[in-house]
């Protein structure tokens, strides 16, 4: 006994790091794949409140460009608008019924320089924000929520590599998987294209629609070089974001409104 | 009670600077220079072990928080801790340097305080950013990422402590 208090003693700076180093790295261990970094994450309201008042004053900067863009987006939806009331050849009540619902919010955090980036807005589970619902911007998709607070909300950003969506190729209709593999925050990788496919420069890419967090059909970028594969197995391109991440201020949490019933068939799915 | 409040102050001023201003610099998504570190760096040598460590996890898990990545700054954070007593030996050579009480530019004199901050700035950068990247197959982007990392917060460690030698001459 004697011996084990001196033997602490002696070492006890070299027994308290590798307590702590254990313990940090089993926080990072959880937090290395998507599905558990959600289930632990916590979004922070020291954080994200420091956060929230550090943009009201970095806001003013990028006022005139955010009002471009929201201009633009306006113009669109008023086109799509005036489309709307042109009688529909077949009324359809199922198509009438509201599918999502967007979420306006701000982004009060985000980077682009790291290799794993989170956005953080200024809407909580107090405005509907919830788990595993997709961020999207007025030029396209941003990330998927990963944690809430009450006023408060965590995404991870495409901008991550742990982040992968399910997009289609507009033209074709092929789908297929976009990553992003660190450095450029304006360029992402598709790398399973089947070899028959062979995407143009200029095709744009869109969400699928297959994952229930974003609605189909949602712009995510468009082909900027491909690159075909020389074995003949899969061919790969280098993809623009029509998002740019590193102006990223209005933003728009997409609600599944049939979120639940989309959970329970998962589910019933699962069980058999 | 002075060490008290300069070293608490100390935290405050780099936690702030790294969260509000550093974490939105950006240079072609490769520099991400880590100022806050400087608080460990600076801290008195007659710190006890365990308290040295102890802030060393605390000063990485609060940064975690405000990086939203969980245990990334804490796990380098307490490496750097870890080494600084030896990094110290190597770099001033002895054991106890009788001269030094405050590690920094004025007391380790230019030589000294930069062997001492890049040795250190090195280990918790490579720490860092190998555990970020967590894969071998982008290892030129990651090292290229410590290297041009380190020599900017490098840099700024140098012009910091300028600056905190500066205000002690007048004191």
């Amino acid at each position: 006994m004697y011996n084990l208090v001196r033997f602490l003693q002696k070492h006890h700076f070299f027994i308290l790091f590798v307590f702590l180093e254990v313990l940090a790295l089993s926080m990072l261990s959880r937090s290395h794949h998507y599905q558990r970094a959600s289930i632990n994450h916590r979004t922070n309201n020291l954080a994200a409140s420091i956060y929230h008042l550090q943009s009201h004053i970095s806001d003013y900067f990028s006022l005139r460009y955010q009002n471009t863009i929201l201009q633009k987006q306006n113009a669109e939806l008023l086109h799509k608008l005036a489309l709307a009331h042109l009688p529909e050849p077949q009324p359809d009540s199922i198509l009438k019924e509201r599918l999502v619902d967007y979420i306006p919010a701000r982004v009060i955090n985000n980077t682009v320089n790291l290799r794993n980036n989170y956005i953080i807005i200024n809407k909580g589970y107090r405005d509907g924000v919830a788990r595993d619902m997709g961020l999207i911007s007025a030029d396209g998709v941003a990330g998927i929520i990963i944690g809430v607070s009450e006023h408060y909300a965590t995404a991870m950003s495409l901008l991550h590599q742990h982040s992968v969506l399910s997009i289609r190729f507009l033209k074709n209709d092929q789908i297929a998987n976009l990553h992003w593999r660190g450095g450029n925050y304006r360029q992402a990788e598709v790398v399973d294209i089947p070899s028959h496919v062979i995407p143009q420069q200029g095709d744009s890419l869109v969400t699928s629609g297959h994952s229930f967090v974003f609605p189909e059909g949602i712009m995510v970028g468009t082909v900027d070089e491909v690159m075909e594969s020389e074995k003949g197995n899969l061919n790969s391109a280098r993809v623009r974001f029509s998002t740019d991440f590193g102006k990223l201020r209005y933003v728009y949490v997409v609600k599944n409104v049939y979120q639940n019933e989309l959970d329970g068939l998962a589910k019933i799915k699962t069980n058999e | 009670m002075s060490d008290l409040f300069y070293n608490s102050l100390r935290f405050v001023g780099l936690m702030l600077f790294q969260v509000l201003i550093l974490n939105h610099f950006m240079l072609f998504g490769l520099v991400n220079p880590f100022v806050y570190i400087l608080f460990i760096l600076m801290l008195p040598l007659a710190i006890p072990g365990w308290l040295l460590l102890v802030l060393g996890f605390l000063t990485g898990y609060l940064m975690d928080i405000f990086m939203t990545g969980a245990g990334l700054h804490t796990a380098a954070t307490v490496f750097m801790a870890f080494m600084r007593p030896f990094v110290l030996r190597l770099a001033t050579g002895t054991k106890e340097p009788e001269t030094v009480v405050y590690p920094g530019l004025s007391q380790m004199g230019a030589r000294w305080w930069f062997s001492y901050t890049l040795s250190l700035v090195v280990l918790h950068h490579f720490v860092l950013f190998v555990l970020e990247s967590f894969s071998f197959n982008q290892l030129g982007y990651t090292l290229l990422r410590i290297i041009l990392s380190v020599a900017a917060t490098e840099i700024l460690i140098l012009l910091f402590s300028y600056f905190f030698t500066l205000r002690n001459l007048k004191r």
